[in-house]
C-alpha cells in the first residue's frame, strides 16, 4: 500500500538543489531538477559516505561533494567509471507539495 | 641612411619590413603610412574576431613597441594623396615625406556591385577591422543579415554573424558555393553544413537592388524575391587598389605591373601584395604575398632574388567546416578522377589525375592528409604505383596503415610544413635542435603556424618526432564533456557576445547537456559574475558545497567554521566568543591555521547558522576559508613592535584585507605583507606578497607554496601604501577578468607573461584605474558577510526535514 507523506512545499527546495530528510532509519536526500521534477535518494555515497544532498545537481544526476562520484536519479547507479548504487525512493509533486512514499521508507527498514 | 617610404601597413609590407630589419637593421630609415588608424595585424584572422573566438589584441602582428624598436616613423590613420615622382616625395594628408625608395602596398579594395541602394547605411564590405567591428556592432541588435557572395570571405562573414545570433542568408550568383575552390559535390556538403548551423543559402541568386529609405531594409533579387535585411555584407570579390599608382603614371594592368624583383615601371618604386599584377596574375592568398615580401626585402638590400608564383591551396576558416582545395579540378578529356565518399560522416575527397600525377584535389569533412596531397601536386609526383590506395593518404602507402608520426618523420627536410610562411621541415627541426621545445617557441623562431594556424597539428608532429619522449603536447582541453569550448573560448564567448545568463551560454556554446555538470557550472558561474557583476545573479546551486554553505566540508560531512581575523590581529573578546561557540556547539577540534586565524572543525551542517549568529554577534564575519576568493592576508608585526620593521606591515595587511574581502576569484588568493626583507610573513610565496623596505613597498606576484613551490616575481616597487593597495587591487581584478577558473595566479601569469600583466597594472595608468573601478563595482555587490546573510535569509535551508516522528512499524 502506498502512503504518501507530505514533506513540505516544492519551493523549499531550490531548483537544481536538494533537501535533507532525516528519518529514524537514516537520511534521504530529496532533489529538485532544473525542470522541477523531484527524486529521492539515500543521502550516503557508497564510496566514502559523502552527503549527496550537498552535491551539485545537473540533468537527472547529482555529484557527490567529496570525490565527485555522479549518481543517476532514476536508477541510483554511479555513472562513468565508478561502480556503486544508492537506494532510490518514490517521490512526486502534487499541488506544489513534495510527497514521499512512506511504505518504501518502511521497507527500507526491513531491508536494513 | 637611405629613406624608405612604405604606403600601406598590411601583411605583405609587414613581412617585407621584418625581413629587412632582420637582415640589415639600420639600412633604411622607414616611414610607414597606413590609411587605417593602426599598424599591421593578421587579417586572415578577422573571421575568428568576427565570430568572437579571438580578440583584436590576439591578432596584432606588430605593436607599438615593435615599430619603436625598429625606429619606424608611423603615419597611421593618414591617407596618402599623391606620389610626386619628379621630386621623389610622398604627399600625405599631413605633409610630405621624401624617399630614396618607395614601396606601394595598398592591397585591395572590395568590389561593390553597382546596384541601387549600395550606398545605404547598413551596407558594408568585409576587408578590415573597422568592417569587422561594424558587423559586430550591427549583430548586437540581432535581426537579419544578407551576405552577398558565397566565396571564402562571404562564408566566413556569414558564419561569424550567425554565431553572433543574427538570421543570415547567403546569396551566391553561381550554382554552388565557392565555385572557384570547390566542385559541386563539395559545394553541396558545405551548403548542408552551413544550413545545419541555421545559415540560409540561395544559389543562382542575382541581386537587383538594395532597398531602404534612410538605411538598408531589404534586398531585392532578380526573380522578384525580397529578403528583409538589417545588415548587408558585400563580399563579391576584391580588386587591386591601384589609384595612387595610376595617378603617378606608373604602368598599371589589372594591378600595378611589377617585374620578378617587385619593381614597377619606375626603378625607385616597388609594389608588393594584393595590389600587384605579375605577368597577368593577381594574388589574394597570404603565401605568395610572403614570398613577394622576401624578394622585395632582398631587392631593396641589393641582393639577387626572383619571385616565382607557386601552386596554391585554400582552406576555409569556419570552425567545423573542414575543407581543402588545391590545383586544377575541372574535368577534361585526359583527366581521371579518384573519388571517395562517406555520406554518413559527410566526407568527400576527390583527386584529379593527369599523366600519372595529381593535378588537383578537393576535400571536405576530412582534410587531415591535405598537406601530403598538396605536396604531391606541387612536386608533380608520379603516383602510378600508389594509385590503388592513393585516396587514403600517406598512412596507407606501402600496404599497411602506419603511424601518422611515421609519415611526418619520413618527410624530407625541404618538405613544406607551413604554407602561409613557407617554412619547411628542416627549418623547424633546426629550431627544435636549437632549443625550441614547444609550439610557442617554434612559432616564435620560425613563424611556422603563426598565420592561419591550420598546420599547427603538423608542427606538433614534427616536434614530437624530433623530441621523442621529451615532447609533451599541450592538448586543447574543453571545459568538460558538456561542451567543445575551452575555458579561454568560454571567457571570450561570454564577453564578446555579452552573454549574461547560464541558459544564454549553454545555447551559444552548444552545450550537450540540459544544464551542465559539476565541472562547468562553477566555472561558468564565476565567469558570469566576474564579467557582469551588476546584471548576473550569483547561482548558489552552481557552487561547490563549500561556497554554497560558506563553510568547508570535511570528510565526515561536517563543516569547519573560520571567522576572519583582519591581518591576523584578534582581541580577547573575539577569542572568548570563539571559545564560547566551541563549547556551545561541542566543536571537537580547534586549530590555529597557517593563515593566522582559528578554525573550528567538525560543526554539523544544521548548526552552521546558529554558530555564525553567535560569531556575528561578537563582531566577526566569515573568513572565506572555503572560497575561490580572498583568503587571508598574513602579516608580521612591523614597525609597531619589531626592531627591524621598516613599515606598518600589519596596518597595510589589514587595509588590503578590508579592500579585497568578499571578492570571488578564479581560484583562492592568499596575500602576505612582511615588514622587512627578513620576510617573517613568508610573503615571497604568496599570490601577492609585499615586502616593506625603507624606501617603500616591493610588490611580488605569482608565488606558490602548494602543489608547486615558486617564488614571487616583482610586479613593481612603489613609495606609498596607497599605490601598493592600488597595484594589488588592479592585479587581482586583471586576474579575475582573464584567468581560467581554478588557475592560481602563478599559473595564469605563466600563461600571459609578467610583462603583459605589468603593462596593464603598472605602466598603463588608465587601464589600472579601469581595473580598480571595475573591482569597486563588483565589490559593491559582493562585499558582504555571507554568514549574516544566510542567518537572515537562508537558515531554513540548513535544517533537514524531520521525519523522526514517523516511526517504522
Amino acid at each position: 500500500m502506498t502512503t504518501w507523506i507530505d514533506i513540505g512545499p516544492l519551493d523549499a527546495i531550490p531548483p537544481r538543489g536538494a533537501r535533507k530528510v532525516t528519518t529514524p532509519l537514516g537520511c534521504v536526500a530529496v532533489f529538485r531538477t532544473g525542470a522541477d521534477e523531484v527524486y529521492a535518494l539515500e543521502n550516503r555515497c557508497p564510496h566514502k559516505g559523502g552527503p549527496l544532498a550537498d552535491g551539485i545537481v545537473h540533468g537527472h544526476a547529482v555529484t557527490c561533494p567529496l570525490h565527485n562520484w555522479v549518481f543517476d536519479f532514476t536508477t541510483g547507479e554511479a555513472q562513468g567509471a565508478d561502480t556503486g548504487r544508492v537506494a532510490t525512493y518514490p517521490a512526486r509533486v502534487e499541488g506544489g507539495r513534495v510527497l514521499l512514499d512512506a511504505a518504501r521508507l518502511q521497507a527500507r527498514s526491513q531491508a536494513a | 641612411m637611405k629613406k624608405l617610404v612604405v604606403i600601406g601597413a598590411g601583411m605583405a609590407s609587414g613581412r617585407m619590413l621584418e625581413e629587412l630589419f632582420d637582415t640589415a637593421p639600420g639600412a633604411y630609415a622607414v616611414t610607414l603610412f597606413n590609411a587605417e588608424p593602426r599598424g599591421n595585424y593578421n587579417r586572415i584572422m578577422l573571421s575568428p574576431v568576427l565570430s568572437g573566438e579571438k580578440s583584436y589584441a590576439e591578432i596584432v602582428t606588430h605593436d607599438d613597441a615593435w615599430y619603436a624598436a625598429n625606429a619606424v616613423t608611423c603615419r597611421f590613420g593618414e591617407a596618402v594623396t599623391r606620389i610626386d615622382r619628379a621630386r621623389k616625395v610622398v604627399v600625405g594628408a599631413q605633409g610630405e615625406v621624401p624617399y630614396d625608395q618607395l614601396v606601394i602596398a595598398t592591397g585591395s579594395a572590395p568590389f561593390i556591385i553597382p546596384v541601387p541602394g549600395r550606398d545605404l547605411p547598413g551596407v558594408i564590405t568585409y576587408r578590415d577591422l573597422d568592417d569587422t567591428n561594424a558587423m559586430i556592432e550591427a549583430s548586437g541588435k540581432g535581426g537579419s543579415a544578407v551576405v552577398i557572395g558565397g566565396g571564402l570571405l562571404g562564408l566566413e562573414a556569414a558564419a561569424g554573424l550567425r554565431l553572433r545570433g543574427m538570421e543570415v542568408t547567403v546569396l551566391h550568383l553561381s550554382g554552388h558555393l565557392m565555385e572557384r575552390q570547390l566542385d559541386e559535390a563539395a559545394g553541396f556538403l558545405l551548403r548542408r553544413d552551413l544550413e545545419h548551423r541555421g545559415i540560409k543559402v540561395m544559389t543562382k541568386a542575382s541581386t537587383t537592388a538594395i532597398l531602404g529609405d534612410d538605411r538598408v531594409e531589404a534586398v531585392l533579387l532578380e526573380d522578384g524575391t525580397t529578403l528583409p535585411a538589417d545588415l548587408v555584407v558585400m563580399a563579391v570579390g576584391i580588386r587591386p587598389e591601384t589609384r595612387l599608382a595610376t595617378d603617378a603614371g606608373l604602368e598599371v594592368a589589372r594591378g600595378i605591373a611589377i617585374d620578378a624583383q617587385m619593381r614597377t615601371s619606375d626603378p625607385d618604386i616597388f609594389a608588393v601584395g594584393e595590389c600587384v599584377d605579375f605577368n597577368g596574375q593577381l594574388f589574394g592568398l597570404v603565401a605568395p604575398l610572403y614570398d613577394q615580401a622576401k624578394v622585395l626585402a632582398q631587392t631593396l638590400l641589393g641582393a639577387e632574388a626572383v619571385f616565382v608564383p607557386k601552386e596554391l591551396s585554400t582552406k576555409l576558416k569556419v570552425t567545423g567546416c573542414d575543407l581543402f582545395s588545391a590545383g586544377d579540378f575541372a574535368e577534361g578529356p585526359n583527366r581521371e578522377d579518384i573519388v571517395f565518399r562517406d555520406p554518413g560522416r559527410g566526407v568527400y575527397k576527390r583527386l584529379v589525375i593527369e599523366d600519372d600525377a595529381i593535378i588537383g584535389a578537393v576535400m571536405y569533412g576530412d582534410t587531415a592528409d591535405s598537406n601530403w596531397f598538396f605536396g604531391q601536386i606541387r612536386d608533380g609526383a608520379d603516383i602510378s604505383t600508389l594509385r590503388d590506395t592513393l585516396i587514403f593518404g600517406p598512412a596507407f602507402q606501402g600496404g599497411a596503415p602506419v603511424d601518422p608520426m611515421a609519415a611526418v618523420a619520413a618527410l624530407p627536410p625541404e618538405a613544406e610544413i607551413c604554407g602561409c610562411n613557407g617554412v619547411c621541415k628542416g627549418t623547424i627541426v633546426a629550431a627544435i635542435n636549437g632549443g625550441a621545445s614547444d609550439l610557442a617557441a617554434v612559432k616564435a623562431q620560425t613563424k611556422a603556424s603563426a598565420s592561419c594556424g591550420t598546420c599547427t597539428g603538423l608542427v606538433e608532429q614534427v616536434l614530437a618526432s624530433t623530441l621523442g619522449d621529451r615532447f609533451t603536447r599541450k592538448a586543447v582541453q574543453p571545459v568538460c564533456g558538456c561542451t567543445e569550448l575551452t575555458h579561454e573560448d568560454l571567457r571570450r564567448l561570454i564577453k564578446s557576445q555579452s552573454l549574461k545568463s547560464m541558459p544564454a551560454v549553454w545555447q551559444a556554446g552548444a552545450w550537450k547537456t540540459p544544464d551542465g555538470c559539476h565541472v562547468c557550472r562553477p566555472a561558468l558561474n564565476f565567469y558570469l559574475l566576474a564579467d557582469w557583476p551588476l546584471e548576473y545573479r550569483d547561482d548558489l546551486q552552481s557552487r561547490f558545497i563549500n561556497e554554497r554553505k560558506h563553510a568547508n566540508i570535511q570528510k565526515d560531512g561536517t563543516f569547519s567554521v573560520m571567522p576572519r581575523m583582519w591581518g591576523g590581529i584578534t582581541t580577547p573578546d573575539e577569542l572568548r566568543a570563539i571559545a564560547d561557540a566551541a563549547d556551545k556547539f561541542a566543536v571537537p577540534t580547534v586549530k590555529v591555521t597557517g593563515g593566522q586565524r582559528i578554525d573550528l572543525l567538525g560543526v554539523k551542517s544544521e548548526d552552521l547558522p546558529a554558530i555564525w549568529a553567535d560569531l556575528n554577534a561578537a563582531g566577526m564575519v566569515s573568513g572565506h576559508a572555503y572560497s575561490k576568493g580572498l583568503r587571508t592576508v598574513k602579516t608580521c608585526v612591523g614597525t609597531d613592535h619589531c626592531r627591524f620593521g621598516t613599515q606598518d606591515s600589519t596596518g597595510l595587511g589589514i587595509k588590503l584585507e578590508k579592500a579585497l574581502w568578499g571578492s570571488w576569484t578564479p581560484h583562492k588568493v592568499k596575500l602576505a605583507v612582511s615588514g622587512c626583507p627578513r620576510n617573517c610573513a613568508e610573503a615571497t610565496c604568496k599570490d601577492v606578497g609585499i615586502i616593506c623596505v625603507d624606501s617603500g613597498f616591493q610588490i611580488g606576484v605569482a608565488g606558490a607554496a602548494g602543489m608547486d613551490l615558486k617564488e614571487t616575481e616583482r610586479l613593481g616597487q612603489v613609495e606609498t601604501e596607497e599605490e601598493a593597495i592600488a597595484l594589488t587591487i588592479a592585479f587581482v581584478q586583471l586576474y579575475r577578468e582573464n584567468a581560467k577558473y581554478l588557475d592560481r595566479p602563478y599559473k595564469w601569469v605563466a600563461k600571459v607573461g609578467l610583462d603583459w600583466v605589468k603593462e596593464r597594472v603598472v605602466d598603463d595608468l588608465a587601464e589600472r584605474q579601469r581595473l580598480i573601478d571595475a573591482f569597486a563595482v563588483s565589490q559593491s555587490v559582493y562585499q558582504k558577510d555571507p554568514w549574516a546573510e544566510h542567518v537572515r535569509e537562508r537558515s531554513e535551508q540548513y535544517k533537514p526535514v524531520n521525519l523522526s516522528g514517523f516511526a517504522a512499524e
